[in-house]
């Protein structure tokens, strides 16, 4: 937008405070994940620097922060519970996500699309709280229906609220992915002669490949941030797990359920700031490559 | 000359094996994406009946307005609807302008620098962050360093700034979509870029930025872990009826929390209770949900180019 009026001469002065505004509005978003890395890092720098043994936090799986004579804080088992609970729901909303995202976008009618658009809007409005109380309630009998389980508050119960939670973004950001997709492919394929699915198999998805890889990374990202639906749902006990039906606790839902009962400023309290900088490195390395994923289609 | 007639029109018309075979793998396909996306909407059908299914029994206005009583074993949702009333207007009024006009600056003035894409990069990233880092940094930066303590401003403001991305998105995208040529138009009738903003682009982009702002509404509105340890509390009993009850210095219930509280933390709750409770916030969420995409349907119709 280069041919924008740019003489400040004979404008108002109440318009360059107004700019001034807008451009601090502007960086606002820059101020605020800084912002959000420095007071998060603040209240936990004084232990992390004295006292905490980084190696020992990370790879040991003994959680004992109210232990009375021998304190440890190992978050092996939280980044496993949280890294198989992704992973078990990417299992489950990738295929129906990239499923859906291809049904909308290649065989949908026009008001068809808006529908199935709007149903999807919903399913993502439902609040996580609620996700969590569905699996407390409803996929807790189902599970232990099914599995025969003696508690159907498993990891298996948590992966199934993450991945209809981010079923939603998976199926927006796959399918814008595949209509970024010229149409002069699909008809160039089909007057090959080409069949509906071998035009998505062959072309579609190679063409589409980096937005729907990054719309799966954005949908891992969502499920390692969700606090309520697995601090509710997965039976909060800290826990190497070695099935889906083995009781996890993650590490977003340990500072959920530990914070409110910690004394300000303790140790135990650090360290629930340390995991939070733990999860927002993870994350934002995560988002990170999903947006360097999608530059990377519009370059080319 | 004879014309050669040995195909006759029916077998012109009729399939051949590989076109027939063709045929059904194409309708099988669709069939098999078809019944992919309708397993994804299915639980939405299903958990908004069940929930509904289990809290008729309490569905009434009187659990509305009333408090919840008995240790929140009985009565209604009034102090938790209200709290969460108070936190998401308060934390829209913050998010509100400053999402507006951060789209305005991403689309209006950034220029395509490596700057702007750090901007960009920010909007993603903060809305990446996880609910609970958020609710940590609300904890670090709103009640401890400004001194807020745990209120209904605290939380309300740490619910803006995460929830600002979703006002900055949809802004952006309906900033982006009037059309170059009127704003060309204004500034060649000698109208300054902050004249030909306010009325020209934003006026006609207001469709979308109200969807924005409403489905900030609803995401602030569901959110619990952010306003947890910032200024929403388990119990807190005010006056029925009064909307006012409310001080913005005060710490609320906030109906999220509620439902949490009552469905893992509280013994003994009779069984409608969690399930009312929950119905009134998916209830709400989904009517804001609903009121955007009408007032999206609206406004396209009228939409002038």
């Amino acid at each position: 937008m280069n041919k924008q009026p740019n003489k400040t001469s004979n404008r108002p002065f109440s318009e360059t405070i107004i700019e001034l505004f807008i451009r601090l509005c502007g960086i606002s978003s820059i101020i605020f994940v800084f912002g959000i890395f420095f007071f998060v890092f603040k209240e936990g720098a004084s232990f992390l620097f004295n006292g905490l043994n980084i190696w020992e936090f990370l790879t040991s799986e003994e959680w004992y922060p109210t232990s009375l004579n021998n304190k440890r804080y190992g978050t092996l088992a939280l980044i496993l519970g949280t890294f198989s609970v992704t992973t078990l729901a990417m299992l489950m909303a990738v295929p129906f996500g990239l499923g859906a995202a291809i049904f909308v976008s290649e065989f949908c009618s026009p008001k068809l699309r808006e529908t199935f658009k709007i149903v999807i809007e919903f399913l993502a409005a439902i609040p996580s709280v609620v996700w969590g109380f569905i699996g407390l309630t409803l996929m807790n009998q189902l599970i232990i229906l099914v599995f025969n389980a003696p508690i159907g508050l498993t990891m298996l119960n948590g992966s199934i609220m993450l991945a209809l939670m981010s079923v939603p973004i998976i199926v927006s950001i796959a399918e814008d992915a595949l209509k970024a997709v010229p149409d002069s492919y699909r008809e160039a394929a089909e007057a090959l002669g080409a069949t509906k699915w071998q035009v998505i198999y062959r072309v579609l998805l190679p063409a589409a490949k980096n937005g729907l890889l990054a719309a799966v990374l954005l949908g891992a990202a969502r499920s390692i941030g969700e606090t309520m639906a697995v601090l509710m749902a997965t039976g909060h006990s800290v826990n190497i797990p070695t099935s889906p039906l083995s009781w996890i606790r993650t590490l977003t839902a340990t500072i959920a359920a530990e914070l409110g009962e910690v004394a300000r400023g303790g140790e135990h309290y650090q360290v629930l700031f340390i995991i939070g900088i733990l999860l927002f490195t993870i994350t934002f390395i995560v988002n990170l490559i999903a947006d360097l994923v999608i530059k990377g289609i519009r370059q080319s | 000359m004879e014309i050669n007639t040995e195909i006759s029109p029916e077998l012109m018309f009729t399939e051949s094996s590989i076109g027939k075979q063709n045929r059904y793998i194409e309708n099988g396909v669709k069939i098999f994406f078809l019944i992919m996306t309708c397993l994804m909407i299915l639980p939405l059908l299903l958990i908004v009946g069940y929930l509904i299914y289990k809290a008729f029994p309490v569905l009434s206005f009187e659990f509305l307005f009333t408090n919840p009583k008995d240790n929140m074993r009985a009565g209604g949702v009034w102090a938790p609807f209200l709290g969460t009333i108070y936190l998401v207007v308060v934390s829209l009024m913050v998010a509100a302008p400053i999402g507006v006009f951060a789209a305005v600056y991403l689309n209006e003035y950034a220029r395509e620098n490596w700057f702007t894409r750090i901007v960009n990069l920010a909007v993603v990233n903060l809305a990446g962050v996880p609910s609970i880092v958020h609710a940590l940094f609300g904890v670090g930066a709103f009640v401890l360093f400004a001194g807020l303590g745990e209120s209904i401003l605290a939380a309300s403001l740490t619910l803006a700034i995460m929830t600002l991305p979703v006002i900055i998105a949809s802004t952006k995208e309906a900033l982006n979509a009037v059309p170059m040529s009127f704003r060309e138009a204004c500034w060649n009738l000698g109208a300054t870029r902050w004249q030909t903003i306010r009325r020209i682009v934003l006026p006609n982009s207001i469709s979308g930025i109200l969807t924005g702002v409403i489905l900030q509404v609803s995401r602030a509105a569901g959110e619990t872990a952010p306003i947890m340890f910032t200024g929403a509390v388990f119990y807190k009993a005010i006056a029925e009826g009064n909307v006012f009850a409310y001080n913005i210095t005060d710490q609320c219930m906030a109906l999220s929390l509620h439902l949490y509280t009552i469905s893992t933390q509280v013994p003994d709750v009779s069984d409608v209770i969690p399930y009312g409770t929950a119905i009134v916030l998916v209830g709400s969420v989904l009517f804001v949900n609903a009121a955007a995409i009408c007032v999206r349907v609206y406004l396209r119709t009228r939409k002038k180019w």
